[in-house]
C-alpha cells in the first residue's frame, strides 16, 4: 500500500524532470548544431548519438576524481553535459529511492548500494569499479605524532569520524574494532568532506578518511597510514539505474569510469584498482 | 471642534460593524484560489509526515533514549540560545532604535545578514571567527582554555547566531513604534535613560520582546546548518532533534518520521501556546 | 522683559530660552518668582511646546540661559532638573498602577519601595484618588487621569512645574471641574509653575500672569486682566473678542493707520491702540442720522452664530466683528454681500498708548 504510492510520487517527481531535461537537451542541441556522434572519442567508440544531461549520483570521496571524468565524458561526447550530486553515500541512495531523478549512482560501499538495487531501483548488476583504504588526516606536520590506530584514542585529542551511516564511517568501524580499540570522537560527521574539512580548519587533531581524501587536500592535511586499513578496504560499486531520464548516456558515463583511461584519473587520485 | 468630535464617536460603531461583517462578503476568486493553494502547499506536507508516520512502531521508536536526549538537547539549547539572544539582542535593537550613530543603518543591515546568510555559512564563519584556530577562538583557548566548537555551548552559539536576527527585528520595530514620549515622562521625574528603558520601555515592548524570542526560539530549534557545521555531530552533546532526524533519515527512515512527529508536535505546542499569549492578531 | 540683567535672582525662575530648529527660532525670555503661575498663550506653532521642552531639558539650548533657584540648568539632563511636567496626553505609565505612577519619580529619586508607595498613596489622596490607587491608567477618566499625572509630577517636589495644555484632553464638562480643581492645586503650589496653552480662557483662569508668544517671540506680557482690555495684537484681540486697531491719537481723534477717524474718550496724543467689543457695535440699512460720529459702510463677508449671538464679519473702510441678535438681524435683513453702516459709541471704545 504505501510502497505503490511512493511510487506513485515518484514517478511524477521524475516526469517533471523529465520534461524540463528534454527542454534542457532541446536548447544545447540547438546551440550546437555539430552531429554529436564524436567520431574523434578518445575511449568508447558510441554507435548512438549522445546528447542531454546525464546526472551522477557519486560518493563525496569520488569528488575530484569524477570532476575530471565528467569534463572528458563533455569533450568526447559535444552537446551531453554531466550534472554531479556529491554526498555521502547514505543520503545520495535514500534520496534514489524516494524519487530523484538521476542516471548513475556511484557509492562508496556495496551496503549502500544495495539499498537502491534492494529497492529495485537499479538496472543490471552494479560492478565495482574501484576500491578505497582508509588513511589518517592528521594537521599539516603531523605535530600530535600521530603513528598508528591506536595513537588516536590518546586522551586530549580531539578525533572527528564519519558518521557510522555513511560507508567510511562504517569502515572506521571495523577498524576500530579489528584493532580492539575504542575511540570517542569529538563529532560524527555527515559526510567524508566535512571529516576533512575540520582538520583542515584545524578544528580536530585527526579523522579518519580515504586516501583519496588526503591525497585531494594536499598540504593541508598530513597522511598517516595505518596497518589496519588493510583489512577495511571499500569496494565502490557503480550502477546505471532505472529510472534513468538518459539511459544511453548513463551507460556511456559508466563505460568511461571502466575503461583504462578512466581508470588512470581514478588511481591518479588515489584509488586501488578494482 | 465639536462636530468633528462628535462624528468620530459615531464613526466608531459604523466601523465595528462593518469589521463584523468581513466574513459573509465572499472572497474573490483571484484571491481564494492562491491563498487555498497556498494553505494546501503549507498543509500538505505536514499531513503527509502524519500519513506515513510509522504510528504501529511509534511507540518503541519513542522509548528510546537517544530521541529523548536529542529533544532535551534541542530544547535546551534553544532556550539557552534565546536567553543569549535577549540579554544581548534587546539592546542592540534599542541601539538601533533609539540613538543615531554613523553608519548605523549600515549596522542595521548587517544585524540582519544571517537571516540571509545559509546557515552553513554561518557555521564556517563561527568557526573561523570562534573555532580553535579562529580568529577570537585562538585567543579565548589560550587565555581561557575555551574551545566552542563540538561543545553544547558551541550549539548554542551557533544556534543565538542565527536566532538572534530574528529578535533583533522584532524587538526593534517595536520600539520604533512604541511612544518615545514615555521615556521622556520618565526622565522629567528622575530616571536615568537605563532606569527608563528598565521600567517603562522594556514593559511598554514586552509583548514584541516575548513574540521576537517565541520567533528566535523556533529558529533556534529547527536550527540545521550552522550547528553540524560549528557543533559538529555527537549524541547527547551537540546531536539536536534536526541533526538526528537528518541522520536518521539515512538509515532508517522510519525513526526519521518519529522524530519529526515529536519535534513538530513540541513546536506547535509551544508555539500555539505562545502565541495565544503575546501574538495574537487583533 | 529685560531678565538679563547681572543681578541674577536668587529664587524662583529666570530663563532666556534660545531654540534654532531648521528654520524655527525660539528666543524668548522667562522670569518668575516662587508661587507664580505663568501661562505661555499662543497659537499653534508659535514655539510654546518647545519653550516648555527647553525648560525640562528634553529640548537643548542653541543660546541663552537657564537658571532655576539662582542655579545654571542648562546642560543639566532632564533627569537631573528639579523640574515635574504634566504633558498634554498625561503619559502615564500604562503598565503601572496610578500609585505606582505617582510612585515612579520619588522611587527615582532613591526614596525605598515602601516609602515611595506611602508617599503616593498620600499625593493621590490630596488628589481624591485614593479609591483608584489601584488603577491602570486605562481605566481612569480624563480628569482622573490628569490628576494622576499632576500628583506625579508634584511627587517629586519639583521647584519648576510645567504643564502642556493640561486641560486639552478633557472634554467641556470634565473640563470646567478639572479647571477649578486644577486652579486651586496650582494656588496652592509653591515654587515656579509655568503652562502652556492655546485657550486663553484656560489661560486667565489659572495664570497670574500671560506671557504671549507668536512665531517663537514674546508679543504681551502682563496680568490677564491686563491683557484682556489691552491686547496689542491680533492675535490675542480676537482670543479676547475685540476689534482692536492702531492709530494715532491726538485729543479725543484717533487717526488709525488703515484710514478712518475713531472718537474715543480717553484724552491721548501720540500712538495709541483702540479696542472696543463686537457687541458695542450697531449696524444700520441707511446711512445713520443720530449723534454717532463713528459710523463707517462696510459690506457684510460673513455670518455665524456666537452662542445666542450673531457674529457678522464686515469689510469696508474699517473692518470689524459685530455681534447682533437674531432678532436684529432678521429685522435688518442681513445676507453676506448686503451694504450696511456701521456705528460705535466713543464711551464704548477704549483707548490706550501703544
Amino acid at each position: 500500500m504505501i510502497r505503490s504510492a511512493r511510487r506513485r510520487t515518484l514517478q511524477l517527481a521524475v516526469g517533471g524532470t523529465a520534461v524540463l531535461l528534454t527542454l534542457s537537451a532541446c536548447s544545447s542541441s540547438s546551440s550546437s548544431d555539430t552531429p554529436a556522434g564524436a567520431s574523434d572519442s578518445p575511449s568508447a567508440s558510441p554507435s548512438t548519438k549522445l546528447s542531454g544531461t546525464v546526472t551522477v549520483f557519486a560518493a563525496a570521496s569520488l569528488q575530484e576524481s569524477f570532476t575530471t571524468l565528467g569534463k572528458e565524458f563533455e569533450a568526447a561526447y559535444p552537446g551531453t553535459k554531466v550534472e554531479f550530486n556529491f554526498g555521502g553515500s547514505d543520503v545520495l541512495a535514500a534520496s534514489i529511492t524516494s524519487g530523484a531523478p538521476a542516471d548513475v549512482f556511484a557509492a562508496a560501499s556495496p551496503k549502500t548500494m544495495k539499498i537502491v538495487t534492494d529497492a529495485k531501483d537499479a538496472t543490471g548488476t552494479p560492478v565495482t569499479f574501484v576500491r578505497n583504504q582508509l588513511e589518517i588526516a592528521a594537521l599539516p606536520g603531523n605535530p600530535k605524532k600521530i603513528s598508528s590506530l591506536k595513537d588516536l584514542t590518546k586522551s586530549g585529542l580531539k578525533v572527528a569520524l564519519c558518521a557510522k551511516t555513511v560507508p567510511c564511517g562504517a569502515a572506521a568501524q571495523n577498524a576500530l574494532t579489528a584493532a580492539g580499540l575504542k575511540l570517542t570522537p569529538v563529532s560524527y560527521e555527515q559526510d567524508v568532506k566535512s571529516a576533512l574539512t575540520k582538520v583542515e580548519l584545524k578544528e580536530v587533531d585527526a579523522s579518519i578518511v580515504y586516501k583519496t581524501d588526503v591525497k585531494a587536500a594536499a598540504g593541508k592535511v598530513a597522511g598517516v597510514e595505518f596497518a589496519e586499513s588493510s583489512k577495511v578496504i571499500n569496494d565502490y560499486p557503480i550502477v546505471a539505474l532505472k529510472n534513468a531520464p538518459n539511459a544511453t548516456a548513463a551507460q556511456a558515463f559508466i563505460g568511461l569510469v571502466e575503461s583504462a583511461e578512466g581508470q588512470k584519473v581514478l588511481t591518479t587520485a588515489g584509488f586501488l584498482k578494482p | 471642534m465639536k462636530p468633528v468630535t462628535a462624528e468620530v464617536v459615531e464613526s466608531r460603531p459604523r466601523s465595528r460593524a462593518r469589521g463584523r461583517g468581513r466574513g459573509r462578503g465572499r472572497a474573490p476568486l483571484p484571491l481564494l484560489l492562491p491563498a487555498l493553494l497556498g494553505l494546501a502547499f503549507l498543509l500538505v506536507p505536514l499531513v503527509a509526515l502524519l500519513v506515513r508516520a510509522p504510528w504501529r512502531s511509534l511507540p518503541q521508536q519513542l522509548t528510546s533514549t537517544e530521541v529523548w536526549q536529542a529533544l532535551r538537547l534541542s530544547l535546551v539549547c534553544a532556550t539557552a540560545a534565546t536567553a543569549v539572544s535577549l540579554v544581548l539582542g534587546v539592546p542592540l535593537a534599542w541601539l538601533l532604535a533609539r540613538t543615531s550613530f554613523p553608519g548605523r543603518r549600515m549596522v542595521r543591515a548587517l544585524v540582519t545578514l544571517p537571516l540571509v546568510l545559509p546557515p552553513v555559512v554561518g557555521g564556517v564563519a563561527l568557526l573561523l571567527a570562534l573555532g580553535r584556530n579562529g580568529v577570537v577562538g585562538r585567543w579565548l583557548d589560550s587565555a581561557f582554555g575555551i574551545t566552542l566548537p563540538f561543545t553544547t555551548a558551541g550549539v548554542v552559539v551557533a544556534e543565538a547566531f542565527v536566532a538572534m536576527p530574528f529578535l533583533v527585528i522584532s524587538v526593534e520595530g517595536t520600539l520604533r513604534a512604541a511612544d518615545a514620549r514615555y521615556e521622556e515622562a520618565a526622565a522629567t521625574l528622575g530616571a536615568s535613560r537605563f532606569t527608563a528603558f528598565r521600567r517603562v520601555t522594556l514593559p511598554l515592548i514586552a509583548p514584541g520582546v516575548a513574540a521576537g524570542a517565541v520567533l528566535a526560539w523556533a529558529r533556534a530549534l529547527g536550527e540545521f546548518g550552522a550547528t553540524i557545521t560549528f557543533a559538529g555531530n555527537f549524541p547527547g552533546r551537540t546531536q539536536t532533534m534536526p541533526l538526528s532526524v537528518y541522520l536518521a533519515l539515512q538509515s532508517d527512515p522510519a525513526a526519521a518520521i518519529a522524530l519529526s512527529l515529536v519535534l513538530l508536535a513540541v513546536s506547535i505546542a509551544v508555539l500555539a501556546g505562545l502565541r495565544d499569549r503575546w501574538m495574537a492578531a487583533p | 522683559m529685560t531678565a538679563t540683567t547681572p543681578t541674577t535672582p536668587t529664587t524662583g525662575l529666570d530663563a532666556h530660552l534660545v531654540v534654532d530648529r531648521g528654520g524655527f527660532n525660539l528666543d524668548l525670555c522667562l522670569a518668575a518668582a516662587p508661587g507664580d503661575v505663568v501661562a505661555l498663550l499662543g497659537p499653534n506653532g508659535a514655539g510654546k511646546t518647545t519653550a516648555l521642552r527647553a525648560l525640562a531639558g528634553l529640548t537643548p539650548l542653541s543660546a541663552g540661559h537657564l537658571c532655576l533657584d539662582g542655579a545654571e540648568l542648562d546642560g543639566t539632563p532632564p533627569e537631573a532638573r528639579p523640574v515635574g511636567v504634566v504633558f498634554q496626553d498625561y503619559l502615564l505609565f500604562p503598565h503601572l498602577t496610578a500609585l505606582d505612577n505617582v510612585a515612579f519619580g520619588p522611587r527615582c529619586h532613591g526614596m525605598p519601595k515602601a516609602a515611595a508607595r506611602a508617599h503616593a498613596a498620600d499625593w493621590l489622596n490630596r488628589m481624591g484618588l485614593a479609591d483608584h490607587a489601584g488603577a491602570k491608567p486605562r481605566r481612569l477618566s480624563g480628569g482622573q487621569a490628569q490628576r494622576v499625572a499632576l500628583a506625579r509630577a508634584l511627587a517629586t517636589h519639583p521647584r519648576l512645574l510645567l504643564l502642556d495644555e493640561p486641560l486639552a484632553a478633557l472634554d467641556a464638562r470634565t473640563r470646567l471641574d478639572v479647571r477649578a480643581e486644577l486652579r486651586r492645586h496650582l494656588a496652592a503650589f509653591e515654587a515656579v509653575a509655568v503652562l502652556v496653552t492655546h485657550d486663553p480662557l484656560d489661560a486667565m483662569v489659572l495664570a497670574d500672569r500671560l506671557v504671549v508668544v507668536e512665531g517663537g517671540r514674546v508679543v504681551q506680557e502682563g496680568t490677564p486682566a491686563d491683557i484682556a482690555r489691552h491686547p496689542r495684537t491680533d492675535y490675542i484681540a480676537s482670543l479676547v473678542g475685540l476689534n482692536l486697531y492702531q492709530g494715532r491719537a491726538d485729543g479725543h481723534a484717533v487717526r488709525l493707520d488703515a484710514g478712518p477717524h475713531i472718537t474715543t474718550t480717553e484724552d491721548l496724543t501720540g500712538p495709541v491702540f483702540v479696542a472696543f467689543p463686537p457687541s458695542a457695535v450697531t449696524l444700520h440699512r441707511d446711512r445713520p442720522d443720530s449723534s454717532a460720529r463713528n459710523a463707517w459702510q462696510g459690506e457684510i463677508t460673513g455670518l455665524e452664530s456666537h452662542g445666542d449671538q450673531i457674529r457678522v464679519d464686515l469689510t469696508g473702510e474699517l473692518p470689524l466683528t459685530a455681534d447682533l441678535t437674531t432678532a436684529a438681524v432678521a429685522e435688518l435683513g442681513l445676507h453676506t454681500g448686503a451694504s450696511v453702516w456701521a456705528t460705535v459709541k466713543a464711551a464704548q471704545t477704549h483707548a490706550y498708548p501703544a
